[in-house]
C-alpha cells in the first residue's frame, strides 16, 4: 500500500514493527515501532507512558515526513 | 539418545462399554474418557464424537490435532511440562496409536480455527480427514477470556490423547522403528565422510493463537536452541496455536514431523543428522534478529554442511524465515526453506512478504489464497456459526445450502510448511 | 470433423509488403496463408487450418491503436476463428507490443484461445507476458524455425482443450501465476532430496524462484507541517466496533473508509481489530496503539500539525494479496488527493 500511496503523489511515512518486510516491499520513509499486536504502544506501561511513547514515535514520524531522503531511510532514535 | 517407536496400526474407533483396543479396534466408553479429561472452571460443556474417513462430516472450528501416544520405557512422559512432569524425554520406548487422532473443536476462540472435511474436495487437503478422529467439542463458560479458554481447550486435548494413548502400553506394535543420534562428537566419530546436516525448526510464537510449547516453555520465551530430535517424538513441542490453519502445526507434526523422519532415513548413510535447532517467530524485531543471529551461530558451532529450515505461519514470520535463511548461508552452510506461498486468489501476487536471493531452495507447500467449494455435509462436528469469519473466510462463505467457498488457508494441514503434505505450486 | 479455424496476425515486413517504409498501412486481410504462416499451417496441418492472414504495418498499429483493434477485431470475428496467432515478432519491439496488444483485446473480447511468440526481452513480452502466451523465441527471424515448432505444439493443445503444461514445458514465457497441484511425493521429502542435490553440487530447482520487488521513488519532503493536512492509513484492521463492513480477519478483499471527526481517541467502546493475524487483545482494548489517533488530535490542537483528515482508511494486511491492497491504495489515493491530504501516516502490525 505503502508504494501506492507514493506512487499517487502522496508523501507516507510507514510506521511498522518489522522494517526488513518495509524495506523489501518499497516503503521510502520507515519509522520502527515496538511490537506487531501493539505497534504505537507497550501494555507493560501505564496508559499515560503508553501515549508518551505513542507521541514519541508519530513525533519521529512527522520529522521523517518533512526530511528529505533519496532511498529508503529508516528513522532510528 | 536413541527411541524406538512401537506403531500400533488401528483401522476403527467405536464407542463401547469398556475403553480398550481389541484386535485393530479402538473402542472408547465416553464417560470414562470424559472423566479423563475433567472438569475445567473456564469450561461449560465437553462432548464427544468420533468420525471415520469418508464419513460426510465437516470438523469446525478445529483448534488441535494430537495423536494418542505412551512411554513403555525410559525417563518421562509424554507432553512433558505440559501432561506430565518435566523430565527430558526421547529415550528408550515410545508407543503410538496411528491412524487415530484426537480434534479439539468448539466454539471459537478467535478468528482463527481451521475446517477438516472427512470426504469430499476439502477432505483432499487436509492430512486428519486420513485418521479416525474423536472429536473433543469442548465450549466455554460466558465471560471467559480468551487466554483462559484456549488454555482449557488446550489442555483437554492432550489429557484426553495421554488417557487414549496409554492403553497403547501393554499393546504389541504391528511395526517397529529405532531412531538414533549420538551425542555430535560421537557422531561425527563415527560418520566421518558423511555430511553433518541439522534441522532448524521454526515455531509459530506471537501470542494468543499462536503459540506453541516446548517442554511447557512459551517458546516466544526461548532464545533458539538444540534438541535431538527424537525429543518430538514424545511430545517435546506441543501446539497452541492454529491461526490460518493450513499452515500451523497441530501437536500431531510436531510428534510425526516429516523433516526429521526424512533426515532419518538418509541418517547414518548417505548423511549424519546432526540434531535440532528449535527456534522462533516473535513479534519484536529484536527478537527476529537475535533468534536468527542464534541459528546461525549454532549451525556453525556445530559444524553443519547442510540445513533445512521449515517456517510455521506467514506474513512477518516470512522475515524470520529469510534471516534465517540469510545468516546461515553467509556462514557458508547449504540451507534448502520449507514455506506457503500467499499469492492471492487468482495466484498472479507476490507469495512472500519477504525476499533474498541467497534463498535459492525453497520448497513450496502451495498457495493458500487458493479458492475452494465445500460442498454441504450431512453432519457438522462443533459449528459453522464461525466460517465468514475464520482467516481464509470471507463474508457470504457460508452458503445456504451449507456449502462453504474459502481458501484453502481454512484447512487444517493444507499447506503444512513441515511438507507434511503433497500439495505444492508451481508458475504458470 | 472439420478442421479448427485459425487467424494469423502479421506485421507488413513478414507479410512480404515492406519495411520501413511500409510500417504506416493500414490492417488488411488475405485469405489463407501468408509468409511465417506456411511453416505454422504445415505444423497444425492436421488439426486446424489457417483461414486468414491480417497485415498491418507496425507504426500504423502503435500510433492508432483504438483504430486498429476495432478494424482488426471485426477481421478475426469474420472468419470465425478458433484461436488467434500474433507473430512471432522475434525481438522486433513495435511488432511484439503490437502482437500482445491485439491478442489480449481478442482473447478478452472473443473469449478464444491466444499464442504470440517474442524474445523475452521484447517490451511487449514484460508487458503482455501476464494475459497472452507468449511462446519464447530467439532475437531475429532466423531463429524461425525453431519458434514454430514450439508456436505450433501450444496452438494444438489450445484448440484441442488440453491441458497447458508448465512454461518450460510448453516453452512459453511465464505468465507468473502461481497454481497448486498435489505432488508425488511430499514437501519434507522434497526438501531433503533438494538439499542432498545442493550439498553435492549438482543441480536442483527451486519451487520458487524468488521475486523481484518493485521500487518507486520518494518524493519530496513536507515544507510546512503546521498546514498539512495528514491521514491516517493502517493495515492493522482497526474498524469500528462489530467491524460493520466484515472486512475478512485474512486475505481482505476490500478496505473501510471511516469517521473519526468526533474521536478524541478510540477505546474499546468505540473501536476493535478484524486482523486475524496478531494477539488482538491489545488493539481491541486500546485501538491507539495501532492507530494513533489521540496523540494526531494533540497534535492537531498545538498546531504542530494543520489537521487530522477527517476518515481513515483500513484493512487487514494478513494474508493479504499484494495484489489486491496495491488496488485498494491506488484507489483511496485519488480520494487522499481529491480530499486535499498533505501526507499520509501508514501504521502496520
Amino acid at each position: 500500500m505503502v508504494k501506492e500511496i507514493e506512487r499517487a503523489g502522496i508523501p507516507v511515512v510507514h510506521i511498522c514493527t518489522v522494517v526488513p518486510i518495509s524495506l523489501t516491499v518499497g516503503a521510502n520513509r520507515i519509522v520502527p515501532a515496538i511490537a506487531i499486536p501493539h505497534p504505537l504502544g507497550n501494555p507493560a506501561f501505564d496508559k499515560d507512558e503508553q501515549k508518551a511513547i505513542r507521541r514519541k514515535i508519530v513525533d519521529k514520524a512527522l520529522v521523517a515526513l518533512t526530511t528529505e531522503v533519496d532511498g529508503q531511510t529508516v528513522f532510528e532514535d | 539418545m536413541k527411541l524406538t517407536l512401537g506403531k500400533i496400526f488401528i483401522e476403527d474407533v467405536q464407542f463401547g462399554k469398556d475403553t480398550k483396543v481389541e484386535g485393530k479396534t479402538l473402542f472408547i466408553n465416553k464417560d470414562e474418557l470424559l472423566d479423563a479429561v475433567g472438569e475445567s472452571e473456564y469450561i461449560d460443556n465437553i462432548d464427544i464424537d468420533i468420525t471415520h474417513p469418508g464419513d460426510e462430516v465437516r470438523i469446525t472450528p478445529v483448534k488441535d490435532v494430537i495423536e494418542p501416544r505412551v512411554k513403555v520405557d525410559g525417563p518421562g512422559g509424554i507432553f512433558p511440562g505440559m501432561i506430565n512432569k518435566v523430565q527430558t524425554v526421547g529415550s528408550g520406548k515410545t508407543h503410538a496409536l496411528k491412524n487415530v487422532a484426537v480434534v479439539t473443536a468448539g466454539k471459537i476462540v478467535g478468528f482463527q480455527e481451521g475446517i477438516i472435511d472427512m470426504t469430499g474436495p476439502g477432505a483432499e487437503y487436509s492430512p486428519f480427514s486420513k485418521t479416525h478422529n474423536i472429536v473433543v467439542v469442548a465450549n466455554p463458560r460466558e465471560d471467559v477470556k480468551q487466554y483462559d479458554h484456549e488454555a482449557a481447550v488446550r489442555q483437554i486435548g492432550f489429557k484426553a490423547a495421554n488417557f487414549l494413548g496409554e492403553l497403547a502400553k501393554n499393546l504389541t506394535p504391528d511395526e517397529e522403528i529405532t531412531y538414533e543420534t549420538l551425542p555430535l562428537l560421537q557422531g561425527v566419530e563415527k560418520y566421518p565422510d558423511l555430511p553433518k546436516v541439522g534441522y532448524v525448526y521454526m515455531l509459530q510464537t506471537q501470542g494468543l493463537l499462536h503459540d506453541t510449547y516446548v517442554y511447557g516453555v512459551d517458546a516466544k520465551k526461548i532464545i533458539p536452541t538444540f534438541m535431538y530430535p527424537t525429543e518430538m517424538m514424545d511430545g517435546a513441542i506441543v501446539s497452541g496455536n492454529c491461526v490460518s490453519a493450513c499452515d500451523k502445526n497441530p501437536t500431531y507434526v510436531h510428534q510425526n514431523n516429516g523433516i526429521i523422519e526424512d533426515l532419518y532415513e538418509k541418517h547414518g548413510k548417505e548423511i549424519n543428522f546432526v540434531g535440532v535447532i528449535v527456534t522462533n517467530e516473535n513479534v519484536y524485531l529484536a527478537d527476529k534478529e537475535r533468534s536468527s543471529d542464534w541459528t546461525a551461530k549454532l549451525t556453525e558451532y556445530f559444524g553443519l554442511d547442510g540445513v533445512i529450515v521449515s517456517q510455521e505461519g506467514f506474513g512477518n514470520p516470512d522475515t524470520d524465515l529469510i534471516m534465517n535463511c540469510k545468516k546461515i548461508e553467509e556462514k557458508n552452510i547449504k540451507t534448502v526453506i520449507v514455506t506457503d506461498e500467499y499469492a492471492g486468489r487468482d495466484g498472479a501476487s507476490q507469495s512472500l512478504a519477504d525476499a533474498d536471493p541467497k534463498a535459492d531452495a525453497v520448497v513450496s507447500n502451495g498457495n493458500a489464497n487458493e479458492v475452494i467449494v465445500l460442498p454441504p455435509m450431512k453432519k457438522i462436528i462443533g459449528m459453522t456459526d464461525y466460517v465468514d469469519s475464520i482467516a481464509g473466510g470471507f463474508d457470504g462463505s457460508l452458503r445456504e445450502d451449507g456449502s462453504i467457498e474459502v481458501e484453502i488457508q481454512a484447512i487444517t494441514g493444507a499447506t503444512n510448511e513441515t511438507g507434511f503434505v503433497k500439495l505444492t505450486a508451481k508458475e504458470y | 470433423m472439420s478442421k479448427k479455424r485459425v487467424v494469423h496476425y502479421i506485421n507488413q515486413f513478414f507479410g512480404g509488403i515492406g519495411g520501413e517504409e511500409k510500417a504506416d498501412i493500414k490492417p488488411e486481410v488475405r485469405e489463407g496463408v501468408v509468409g511465417p504462416g506456411m511453416a505454422l499451417q504445415g505444423a497444425i496441418k492436421e488439426e486446424a487450418e489457417i483461414v486468414a492472414t491480417i497485415i498491418c504495418g507496425d507504426s500504423y498499429f502503435n500510433e492508432n491503436v483504438d483504430e486498429a483493434k476495432k478494424v482488426i477485431m471485426e477481421m478475426v470475428k469474420k472468419y470465425d476463428a478458433d484461436l488467434f496467432v500474433a507473430g512471432p515478432a522475434f525481438n522486433a519491439g513495435r511488432y511484439g507490443v503490437a502482437c500482445g496488444t491485439i491478442a489480449e483485446a481478442v482473447k478478452k473480447e472473443l473469449k478464444i484461445p491466444v499464442i504470440s511468440g517474442m524474445y523475452p526481452e521484447n517490451p511487449g513480452a514484460d508487458m503482455f507476458k501476464k494475459s497472452v502466451h507468449i511462446i519464447e523465441t530467439g532475437n531475429s527471424a532466423a531463429q524461425m524455425r525453431k519458434a514454430i515448432p514450439a508456436m505450433a505444439n501450444l496452438a494444438i493443445k489450445m484448440l484441442k482443450g488440453e491441458e497447458i503444461s508448465s512454461p518450460a514445458e510448453d516453452k512459453y514465457i511465464s505468465m507468473g501465476v502461481r497454481k497448486n497441484y498435489f505432488h508425488e511425493t511430499r514437501g519434507s521429502q522434497r526438501a531433503v532430496d533438494m538439499l542432498m542435490n545442493k550439498l553435492a553440487g549438482e543441480e536442483f530447482v527451486t519451487e520458487f524462484p524468488m521475486p523481484n520487488f518493485d521500487r518507486v521513488d520518494p518524493l519530496p519532503a513536507l515544507k510546512d507541517l503546521s498546514n498539512a493536512k495528514i491521514a491516517l492509513v493502517t493495515s492493522g484492521g482497526i474498524v469500528p466496533k462489530g467491524n460493520p463492513d466484515r472486512i475478512e480477519s485474512s486475505s481482505a478483499s476490500k478496505y473501510g473508509k471511516y469517521d473519526i471527526a468526533d474521536f478524541f481517541n478510540l477505546d474499546e467502546m468505540s473501536h476493535e481489530t478484524a486482523h486475524g493475524g496478531y494477539d488482538p487483545i491489545y488493539a481491541n482494548t486500546d485501538a491507539d496503539c495501532v492507530l494513533p489517533v489521540d496523540v494526531m488530535r494533540d497534535l492537531e490542537n498545538e498546531g504542530k500539525i494543520g489537521k487530522l483528515h477527517r476518515y481513515f482508511y483500513t484493512t487487514t494486511g494478513n494474508g493479504t494479496a499484494v495484489a489486491s491492497s496495491k488496488a485498494f491504495a491506488e484507489e483511496f489515493s485519488k480520494e487522499l488527493l481529491a480530499d486535499g491530504v498533505d501526507a499520509v501516516i501508514l501504521t502496520s502490525t
